[in-house]
């Protein structure tokens, strides 16, 4: 059977739990990739976050040569320019309300575009801060209400997982702004905030099903915590896979729109940002918070006594099951 | 019940003959002002003081008479949304936001540019009409000393009878002396010929008639009485170039405990302002009418009672003083409105400013005087122009998006669910026919508007809706694979596992979506409030929809007997407990 038919099915077996290592490996190197570009490239903030002036504006013949020309004609000491298609998006230095006017006059006799059809954004050089501290702000509020939300629906354990889980997925995230030299914009951190839910939505799915399994482990059990978590985890594979591609599909028309109608905007940055942050999360859902979850789980002494009783009446069971304790374990 | 709802919503969308939501700024056109309050120690300002100032602008804003201008509060931030207005008329509306003040003045002079002064426009003089009515009750005190006086400025041509004035409130028709002083008073400047002597003549400190009609001094300190004036704001004044605009802008900063070197708006004049004895928050009100008596038109202001003892004793020291200092400046964001002259004490909480008002101008001192309280000062931390153009393309990007992603899903749940796919496919189109009439009714009732980031947030929250059905979906396959319940039973049992799960997912989506609502900054509240309206109408169709269309649909023999195109084929359902390494599924575990 083919991997598609087997994912139809369900029929899939992947030991997530027991290649913890790999996957802790993995997360690490990415962690300190991405932490490495924050740190060396830092982030290419938007105009929001300097303070500026963008002018939008649509015209079929302009060259970049022109649209640059133009601006300086009229004062403007750094333009920017940005296009996609016959759509152009200037960024300048912050300029006051007179000269605003001045270069909208100028795009306007230069290009002939309505003075009225040029956009305009001017934004304070405070402006960015009070955002970035108001995300501080809601970043931090939300975990502590999901720390406390998931500790009472599951387990104190569980919101740790899935609050690692999740700054793994923000910080990863911004590592791949930071190589990649994306434009952070408040838009941008809307869409990591949002990356907030959808990366805990697969999470709870997980935990959810993990919790009804484990929730029938006694002493004398065949399974251990982590081969349970395991099953329950490749139970819901499909699942997650599936509310996963299904939330990414809308995120990517809006990616997939934004980019090429609209260019920069809005619809790209924050699209960008959900896409980016969805990828990372669906990852972690699945290889970070659960191998996490059961690592914490195994300590408990009820658990440490299946694995150790299961442990020695090796051969029994057989190949998986022996791995994924001894590996739990250790 | 379902039915219900969506029978109410449609229903107030048809008898409000309304189809289409109310589309915010950035999809409509318009200039967005986010304005950030100013502190001294960067804190946040007062909840109760950041509302006044609100109020402040929203009056301002409605004043203009601008369809449908929003002013609205985000977190510490006042947000300005004018549909169809350009990025420069709504600064210059929101523009003027520092605190009101009532300066004596000590000295002034003319700019000396006389090319602006001839294109200024005129500033007409008036009678500075008294007007000492026999009955009025707030001023009773005031009324020999000003009737004996109200003749006075008409008497001497120092430039008072071409300035404004300050008086105490006519109640009653005027007497006869004002009313005669008036054409007089307008007679004399207009026998003067030239503007530019009607500013020389304000400017000459000394009260002569002689003075009338002569060039300014040329050493700028000559003729001013510079007693009691701080020599550095002496020496601030002398260097003030006011026909440079910059001096009358926006940056202009004045500290109400100190003397201060201020230009006219116009630029025409420049002042040596004391400190500010009353401030804007001193007035209780402000309105502009029409002189009883007579066709002209005055600012009458009403003081509280804390303001109106300080404002008597301001108008007394004033009214006591020689030429200029009988003046009082109202200094609006550092710069001069005007500086009427006092003709009299004015006890009792209310004054009257006449001087040559059209009705336009009065209006609008009035509510500077009224509205230029603003208790916090503002900064534009953020101004966005879209053009309708723009809007357009936003909303059509934001619309095809949409379309595409629901296509998508649609088409994946149809591929993967087959026969339950249909029941997705339904469960989100019931969905979007909610959210849409909610959308509307929420405009059209609750001034919603439908923006950019709303859109974006609609369109993701497709994923969590789709979401919802596939969590079910799959536990009702985890039911079905243990082969021994029917598809009926297998519906109900999954559903009471499905339902905690949605349930708890949801839960976590609406906190975000309340953190986030909650903590907004700018667009991210619309973005916020979309996720979780959406996010409550998952469960609401999952609950009310998605669950009753199974339970109906497993009594069909297409589903109940597991016909391939169902989704629930037995190739899918009956495989686990034989071919494969898989010996045990959670639930037997």
């Amino acid at each position: 059977m083919g991997l598609g038919r087997r994912l139809y099915r369900g029929e899939i077996d992947v030991d997530f739990v027991g290649r913890w290592k790999l996957w802790y490996s993995l997360s690490g190197f990415l962690l300190i990739v991405s932490l490495a570009g924050l740190l060396i490239n830092g982030l290419n903030l938007g105009v929001e976050f300097k303070g500026g002036s963008v002018f939008a504006f649509k015209a079929q013949t302009a060259t970049i040569q022109q649209v640059r020309t133009s601006f300086l004609d009229e004062g403007v000491h750094q333009p920017i320019v940005q296009t996609a298609g016959d759509r152009w998006r200037v960024t300048t230095e912050s300029l006051d309300t007179a000269a605003v006017t001045k270069v909208q006059n100028g795009i306007a006799k230069d290009f002939g575009v309505p003075v009225k059809d040029v956009d305009i954004q001017s934004i304070g050089a405070s402006w960015g801060g009070e955002v970035s501290k108001k995300a501080w702000i809601g970043l931090g509020v939300f975990m502590l209400a999901i720390i406390l939300y998931l500790s009472m629906a599951f387990e104190p354990k569980m919101a740790l997982a899935a609050i690692v889980a999740l700054i793994h997925d923000l910080v990863i995230t911004a590592g791949v702004y930071a190589w990649s030299g994306f434009e952070v914009t408040p838009a941008t951190l809307l869409g990591f905030l949002t990356i907030l839910g959808y990366s805990l939505y697969d999470a709870v799915v997980v935990f959810d099903m993990i919790k009804e399994v484990t929730g029938k482990l006694g002493t004398t059990s065949k399974q251990t915590y982590s081969m349970a978590a395991n099953n329950a985890l490749n139970h819901t594979l499909i699942r997650s896979l599936n509310t996963s591609l299904v939330a990414i599909l809308p995120v990517a028309a809006i990616l997939f729109i934004g980019t090429t109608l609209l260019g920069a905007g809005t619809l790209k940055d924050l699209s960008l940002a959900l896409f980016v942050g969805m990828i990372v999360g669906t990852y972690s859902s699945l290889c970070v918070a659960t191998p996490l979850l059961v690592t914490l789980k195994e300590r408990e002494p009820r658990y440490q006594a299946i694995a150790r009783r299961l442990a020695s009446t090796t051969g029994t069971k057989g190949g998986k099951g022996a791995k994924s304790a001894a590996t739990a374990k250790g | 019940m379902l039915l219900a709802l969506i029978i109410a919503l449609g229903g107030t969308m048809f008898l409000q003959k309304a189809f289409t939501p109310k589309l915010a700024l950035d999809l409509a056109g318009g200039t967005t002002v986010t304005l950030s309050p100013v502190t001294l120690n960067g804190a946040a300002p007062p909840e109760e003081i950041l509302d006044r100032a609100v109020n402040i602008i929203r009056d301002r804003v409605n004043g203009t008479g601008l369809s449908d201008a929003e002013v609205a509060k985000s977190g510490d931030n006042i947000i300005i949304s004018v549909p169809g207005a350009g990025q420069e008329e709504v600064i210059k509306l929101v523009g003027t936001t520092a605190e009101l003040r009532f300066r004596q003045v000590l000295a002034m002079a003319a700019t000396q540019t006389p090319q602006e002064l001839a294109t200024e426009a005129p500033k007409p003089g008036t009678s500075p009409s008294a007007a000492p009515s026999s009955t009025a009750t707030s001023a009773p005190s005031a009324k020999p000393s000003s009737s004996a006086r109200a003749p006075k400025p008409t008497a001497s041509p120092t430039g008072k009878a071409l300035s404004s004035a300050l008086v105490a409130p006519s109640a009653t028709p005027s007497a006869s002396a004002p009313a005669t002083a008036a054409p007089k008073a307008q007679e004399t400047p207009k026998a003067q010929d030239t503007k530019k002597g009607q500013k020389d003549a304000k400017a000459t400190p000394a009260p002569t008639p002689t003075s009338s009609g002569q060039p300014p001094a040329q050493d700028p300190n000559a003729g001013i009485n510079t007693q009691g004036i701080d020599p550095a704001v002496l020496a601030q004044f002398n260097k003030l170039d006011c026909s440079d605009p910059k001096n009358r802008g926006k940056g202009v900063q004045d500290d109400p405990a100190k003397q201060f070197a201020a230009c006219e708006s116009d630029g025409s004049l420049k002042y040596v302002l004391d400190v500010a004895k009353v401030v804007g928050t001193d007035i209780s009100s402000a309105s502009a009418g029409v002189q009883q008596g007579s066709t002209q038109w005055l600012v009458q202001l009403d003081f509280k009672s804390s303001g109106a003892s300080e404002w008597s004793k301001l108008t007394s020291t004033a009214f006591n003083s020689q030429e200029p200092r009988n003046k009082v400046a109202v200094v609006l964001d550092g710069v001069v409105i005007t500086a009427p002259n006092i003709i009299g004490p004015i006890p009792g909480g209310r004054a009257e400013i006449t001087g040559g008002f059209t009705q336009k101008t009065a209006t609008e001192l009035a509510d500077q005087l009224k509205y230029g309280a603003l208790p916090l000062k503002f900064n534009p931390s953020s101004i966005d122009t879209v053009s309708s153009t723009l809007g357009q393309d936003q909303l059509m990007g934001g619309l095809i998006s949409g379309a595409i992603g629901l296509g998508l899903v649609v088409l994946y749940s149809l591929f993967y669910y087959r026969g339950l796919g249909i029941v997705a496919v339904l469960s989100l189109g019931i969905a979007t026919v909610i959210t849409y009439t909610a959308v509307v009714v929420l405009g059209h009732n609750a001034g919603f508007r439908l923006s950019l980031p709303h859109i974006i947030g609609l369109v993701v929250s497709i994923g969590i809706t789709a979401d919802s059905f596939i969590v079910y979906f799959e536990r009702i396959r985890d039911e079905m694979k243990e082969g021994r319940r029917t598809l009926r039973a297998a519906v109900e049992v999954a559903w009471v596992r499905a339902r905690r799960t949605i349930l708890i997912a949801d839960a976590v989506m609406f906190i975000a979506a309340i953190v986030l609502y909650l903590l907004a900054v700018g667009g991210v509240a619309g973005f916020a409030f979309a996720m979780g309206l959406t996010t409550l109408i998952d469960v609401v169709v999952v609950f009310l929809f998605t669950k009753p269309l199974i339970a109906m649909l497993a009594k069909l023999k297409f589903f109940a007997k597991g016909h391939p195109l169902s989704g629930l084929d037995s190739e899918r359902m009956s495989q686990d407990l034989g071919n494969t390494g898989r010996t045990t599924t959670p639930q037997e575990a």
